[in-house]
């Protein structure tokens, strides 16, 4: 295989065309309608389902219907559409059935605008609709990730019947690097065995979020509650640079993490003893291997593209061990390198060292 | 070595594409190469950019604020950016579009009649390749034989007739950018 260069949203596309992607139905929004202009064309050639629906609350209703048939379904969005799509995702969640939605999230709140930003995070984590659950949320910070994340996404929606959300922001959209995209999978064979497929000559199958006994309701709540539980177990992920003997230990996800990457290697340059965690996973969010670091380290510094949503995530791990900063950018303005490196230099003269 | 390179100029002017070239050539070289457009809200008659970056190491980010190449094909984009390039970095100027000066001593200038050298091949489009190949003659971060295998590998089939045209526009920029040199 050799490299291409590919821009964010049309990687996400043909990697989810590859991981088997059979139906997609979206409404373009800005700035990931290249992912849907992409799809529109390679899906029909393909002679798979794309659909683009009258609105975004439609969109996710169809990837909802699709998704009870067991086929690999998918949407994708920004922001204000997601904000549209979280009745339909609460359903999805309630009736435990496996898809992939995208995030390519902009500035808010409100119509806000189309720049790149992180200010989603409390929405993907905690409220990706009413009721109680999570969804899995990953975070790529590159084109490549975007694409390993994809296939990833569908088999963590397969193996838990759970949604997964991806969350890039405008700049990972829109970027172009040189990226792999794997091999074509074909497409599944067999659908699941809860699917509805039509009870001809089988008992029939229910798929509901209706539960109206309290007992019945609560019963599946702590089925619910149990999954989220192994996956809070399995599949917290997290990428370092230069943690070992880290006295700061910053952390940032998606585009504010590698741009902090670049201020993690000018610091050290320069002789401070600073090191990068970058979440992949936002929920379930990496706090075993922040909670370790925190042992080593005596600070910590949280980056984000929004006013301070991840840092409550890092407060949690951490527990009052070590002093936690933030730095942060709102309204689609992306922290330059030299900004965080500044942030970094001011947490640092504040740590007492033991020389 | 990262460099970092900015292209600006009026939607229309080839600064995307001229970004990109850079961008597939640094790839086939075997480099780390991002690309990143201006998206925002952007008005006729504006300004569009994009910036890129080529590394022998991993990229963090992929926008600088202090490029050391800024490529600038009109009067606002020289507004904009030229107080933006990094110390002892290049301005590369469009001279038949950008009527102004620059002040600054610590940056070196390349001034191209890149519109008219462009017009002198017998097409106006050519400006952003003629930019292009004066802006690596002077700042080498990847041969001129990258570019046209760039060129060869990537430019879409409905252009292929427009292989020759844009090596010399290519050696066209590079030549008024070695007279420069030596006049200097």
């Amino acid at each position: 295989m050799t490299k291409e260069l590919l821009k964010g949203n049309v990687a996400i596309a043909e990697a989810a065309v590859r991981a088997g992607l059979e139906a997609y139905f979206g409404y373009p929004i800005t700035p990931q309608t290249e992912l849907l202009e992409y799809l529109s064309q390679r899906m029909t050639e393909l002679d798979r389902v794309f659909l683009q629906a009258e609105s975004e609350v439609a969109a996710i209703n169809m990837v909802y219907g699709a998704a009870c048939t067991g086929a690999r379904v998918m949407t994708s969005s920004s922001s204000p559409g997601v904000s549209l799509m979280q009745e339909g995702m609460s359903y999805i969640a309630g009736s435990e059935l496996p898809c992939v939605i995208v995030d390519v999230m902009r500035g808010g709140p409100g119509l806000g605008n189309i720049l790149p930003s992180q200010a989603d995070y409390f929405q993907v984590t905690r409220s990706a609709g009413h009721g109680d659950f999570h969804p899995i949320v990953l975070a790529p910070a590159s084109v490549q990730e975007a694409i390993n994340f994809v296939g990833l996404a569908f088999d963590l929606a397969d193996k838990y019947r759970h949604m997964v959300l991806l969350v890039a922001d405008g700049q990972i959209g829109q970027m172009m690097e040189p990226a792999e995209l794997p091999p074509m999978r074909p497409l599944q064979k067999n659908v699941p065995d809860w699917a509805l497929t039509g009870a001809k000559a089988r008992e029939k199958r229910v798929i509901t979020s209706l539960y109206l006994k309290g007992e019945e309701e609560e019963a599946f709540n702590l089925k619910i509650q149990k999954k989220l539980k192994q996956i809070k177990k399995n599949e917290q992920r997290s990428v370092e640079y230069a943690t070992q003997d880290a006295e700061l230990l910053v952390i940032g996800f998606g585009t504010a993490g590698r741009i902090a990457y670049s201020a993690v290697e000018a610091a050290r340059e320069k002789g401070l003893r600073v090191g990068l965690l970058r979440p992949q996973t936002l929920w379930p969010f990496p706090e075993r291997r922040i909670s370790e670091l925190a042992d080593q380290a005596s600070g910590c510094l949280v980056v984000e593209m929004n006013a301070g949503q991840m840092v409550e995530d890092v407060r949690l791990a951490i527990g009052g061990q070590i002093p936690v900063t933030f730095y942060g950018r709102t309204g689609g303005i992306v922290p330059m390198p030299d900004e965080i490196l500044a942030a970094i230099e001011e947490s640092y003269s504040r740590l007492q060292i033991a020389v | 070595m990262q460099k970092e390179f900015l292209f600006s100029g009026f939607g229309g002017q080839g600064v995307m594409f001229a970004g990109q070239l850079l961008a597939y050539a640094a790839m086939d070289e075997g480099l780390e190469v991002t690309w990143i457009p201006s998206y925002g809200p952007e008005m006729r008659g504006g300004t569009a950019h994009c910036f890129v970056v080529i590394s022998d190491k991993p990229i963090g980010s992929p926008v600088t604020r202090h490029p050391q190449v800024a490529v600038v094909f009109n009067n606002p984009s020289f507004t904009k950016y030229e107080g933006e390039v990094a110390p002892g970095g290049l301005l590369a100027v469009n001279s038949s579009l950008i009527n102004q000066e620059s002040r600054r001593t610590d940056i070196s200038v390349l001034p191209v009649p890149a519109t008219q050298l462009a017009d002198s091949l017998g097409d106006l489009r050519m400006a952003n390749v003629v930019m292009l190949g004066a802006v690596l003659e002077v700042f080498p971060a990847l041969p001129p034989a990258a570019i046209h295998r760039a060129l060869e590998a990537h430019l879409p089939e409905r252009r292929r007739h427009l292989l020759e045209a844009n090596y010399k526009a290519l050696e066209k920029g590079a030549e008024f950018a070695r007279s420069m040199v030596k006049s200097a």
